[in-house]
């Protein structure tokens, strides 16, 4: 078959049309495939305009910025810019902004600071984004803590609730990474046997109604393996890392079976130090926020995490 | 489709059933290779290199009965669809064999390191990445687009000449148009700049295509509004000029500064997918399942009107409610207050996207439900199956070529 449209049968010897298509008035191409025929439709304009304007814009954007590879150079651009350059000129400029008030907490009095109602207005909802993107993952989106991790929002700290105290915790977190890290290990009483884990375990459950026996086993089992850290009565407050059994704040729970977890296999989990992620003064704007979280007046039970094995946090407020 | 409009037979009995059964046994790999954590950690090229090199084995396969079947041709010239296929089969495997060189650890380990290093590898990785949505996403369903839409509408292909112009665009553009996906990084600005200039010419041969397309119905239009096979294709064509022009306007690096590692790309990627590559699918499998099955039509025809506004509707509300969703978080993650401090935190952006994903799960679950009725509506047409014999059909007695 010859593929010169003019000598298939039935075309027109002169143009090579063969048929023409009533609805767009073109004929076709004289290709049959399977029964789909092409109109020779003359190539659209609009096509050829769209083609000119986006190869213009093209044109335009090599020109003024860098594109195209020269050996192992690049044209630079007319406008001359650097990507790097123009993304560091904007940090630049927001942290000039942030200046005017976070340089106020490079070496904060805090109760002053806290006094000063436009300062509190431009610094609290930001420290609310540090402590929202650093913080909520562990301690929760208001403080309320979680399974392995405290509360913030009550007034029970182990390591100190005063903004001072908590940049301290911040700057160095605790049993983390950092040379002065705060540290508190709850060691494993594996070496006490069945009866003396249990009988310590209903012990130590029963502190916080304050329905613990004095007079049993259990309570010399006690004053000799827990008192030095938990206080007289377990009642904490040492700045130790060592919780109170007393209030039900234990964040690892305090019924009988959890205690019975924590004595077997011990605890200590582990608060980063955060001197290297954020500058001392976000960390001074930070602890001042976490200060001001409302204090419920109480400790808040209903927020207090349930037992839960293997949780990486300790009770090191 | 290449035998019907090439008029050969397939040019092997026994390699096109390697290749079927070869490229499923590479999907299984590759998607347990997702549950097991066996991957090499790059976007659409997870399958470590045992399965790349069995893939490579299956595709070079593919080529060869593509090419030799095309060579037995009974038409004097190549259908258009016929070179999309082709371009879909041999740049895939370029795309492939280049991003997956990795040297094993050993011979008896899973594991690999690629060869490409820093920056190289995130620039052949988004060359491939974005190849891949060109030439397997595109190419391979422009061919579809191509076959079925005329023969569904009766009509002749609006222009061949358009036609041409569109495959050569598209095949030369794409090639450069990967380096969008890696705006603002530690790639070079003037591949950046590159990539956004050739994507923004793309838009010319993409909505030729689409155009192209929606101008052969010209002539047709009562048939798209009584079938709604017909109305699948057309409605494909209109998301692929939608998708293509989006797709062009978010390579544009200040765009993109706002869109990148949002849910709009995912908002995007899903207009192209479900609202293009699944609705031409859709119209093949209509078309197909009752020409196979030597039927008029599929055994419920109401159920595919149901099928085509369950889809069309699921396809809008998750596209809609993610490019809501991707400009939220676009628009929350760099604004800054007065103080210069974040305007909001990450979880205040997770937050606000609970009422965009309900949306994305009920468009979703529209197009899924669509989706399980086709699926029934084929089984239902297999098992009535009728003995009719297509008119169309012709003798494949080889007519003398030039």
């Amino acid at each position: 078959m010859s593929t010169d449209p003019k000598k298939l049968p039935g075309a027109d010897p002169h143009t090579g049309n063969r048929e023409i298509d009533p609805v767009t008035g073109y004929d076709t191409t004289g290709h049959d495939w399977g029964g789909i025929k092409e109109l020779n439709t003359p190539f659209p304009k609009v096509a050829l305009v769209a083609l000119a304007l986006t190869v213009a814009y093209s044109v335009i954007a090599w020109v003024l910025l860098p594109a195209w590879p020269l050996g192992r150079d690049y044209t630079r651009g007319i406008l001359g810019l650097d990507q790097q350059e123009v993304a560091e000129e904007r940090l630049r400029d927001l942290a000039t902004l942030r200046a005017d008030w976070l340089g106020r907490f490079e070496d904060p009095d805090f109760t002053a600071l806290s006094n000063d109602p436009e300062l509190m207005g431009l610094a609290m909802p930001a420290a609310d984004r540090l402590y929202q993107d650093n913080c909520s993952a562990c301690h929760g989106r208001a403080g309320g803590g979680g399974p392995g991790y405290p509360v913030l929002h009550d007034t029970y700290w182990l390591w100190g609730g005063a903004p001072d105290d908590i940049a301290v915790t911040l700057q160095v977190g605790i049993n983390a990474a950092h040379p002065d890290t705060r540290w508190a290990q709850m060691p494993a009483f594996d070496w006490m046997e069945d009866g003396q884990l249990s009988a310590l375990s209903g012990y130590v459950a029963a502190m916080p109604s304050d329905e613990a026996d004095p007079d049993s086993e259990a309570a010399t089992l006690f004053t000799e393996n827990c008192v030095a850290c938990h206080g007289e009565g377990g009642a904490g407050g040492l700045m130790n890392g060592a919780p109170s059994l007393v209030d039900d704040t234990v964040i690892y729970g305090q019924d009988e079976e959890s205690v019975m977890v924590s004595l077997r296999n011990g605890r200590q989990g582990v608060m980063p130090y955060w001197s290297e992620r954020m500058s001392d003064a976000e960390i001074n704007a930070l602890s001042l926020y976490v200060s001001r979280l409302p204090d419920d007046g109480a400790v808040d039970r209903t927020e207090t995490p349930q037992a839960s094995e293997g949780s990486a946090a300790e009770a090191t407020q | 489709m290449l035998q019907r409009t090439s008029r050969a037979r397939l040019a092997d009995a026994v390699s096109p059933w390697f290749v079927l059964i070869g490229f499923n046994l590479f999907c299984v790999w590759a998607a347990t290779g997702y549950v097991m954590g066996q991957t090499q950690s790059k976007e659409y090229a997870e399958p470590e290199w045992y399965a790349d090199l069995w893939l490579v084995l299956v595709w070079v396969t593919y080529f060869v009965v593509y090419i030799r079947t095309l060579a037995r041709r009974a038409e004097p010239h190549i259908y258009v669809a016929n070179w999309y296929y082709m371009a879909f089969i041999l740049v895939v495997a370029m795309l492939h064999i280049v991003n997956n060189l990795a040297l094993p650890v050993t011979w008896g380990s899973g594991e690999s390191f690629t060869i490409w290093s820093g920056v190289q590898d995130a620039m052949i990785q988004w060359w491939y990445g974005h190849n891949a949505v060109a030439f397997f996403l595109t190419a391979g369903f422009l061919g579809m687009l191509y076959y079925f839409l005329p023969v569904r509408a009766q009509r002749p292909i609006w222009s061949y000449r358009l036609s041409i112009l569109s495959f050569w665009g598209i095949v030369f553009f794409y090639m450069w148009a990967g380096s969008h996906h890696l705006h603002y990084t530690a790639l070079p600005y003037w591949v950046q700049t590159l990539g956004m200039t050739f994507s923004v010419m793309l838009l010319v041969p993409s909505w030729a295509s689409a155009g192209n397309a929606i101008a052969t119905l010209n002539g047709a239009w009562h048939k798209v509004r009584d079938d709604a096979v017909l109305r699948f294709m057309f409605v494909a064509a209109v998301f692929y000029g939608l998708s293509t022009f989006e797709g062009s306007f978010l390579a544009i690096r200040p765009v993109n500064s706002l869109s990148h590692y949002t849910d709009w790309t995912v908002g995007h990627v899903h207009s192209g997918t479900l609202g293009w590559v699944a609705m031409i699918v859709f119209g093949a499998i209509y078309s197909m399942v009752p020409k196979l099955w030597g039927r008029n039509d599929m055994a419920w025809p109401k159920a595919v009107e149901w099928h085509f506004w369950l889809a069309i509707a699921g396809t809008l509300i998750y596209v809609v409610s993610l490019w809501n969703a991707g400009i939220t978080q676009g628009l929350m993650w760099r604004a800054y207050d007065e103080g210069g401090a974040l305007s909001y935190s990450f979880i205040e952006s997770v937050e606000a996207m609970l009422p965009y994903y309900a949306a994305r799960t009920l468009g979703g679950g529209l197009f899924l439900a669509g989706a399980l009725l086709c699926a029934l509506n084929c089984r239902a047409t297999m098992r009535a199956a009728g003995n009719r014999v297509d008119e169309a059909d012709r003798p494949l007695a080889t007519q003398p070529a030039e």
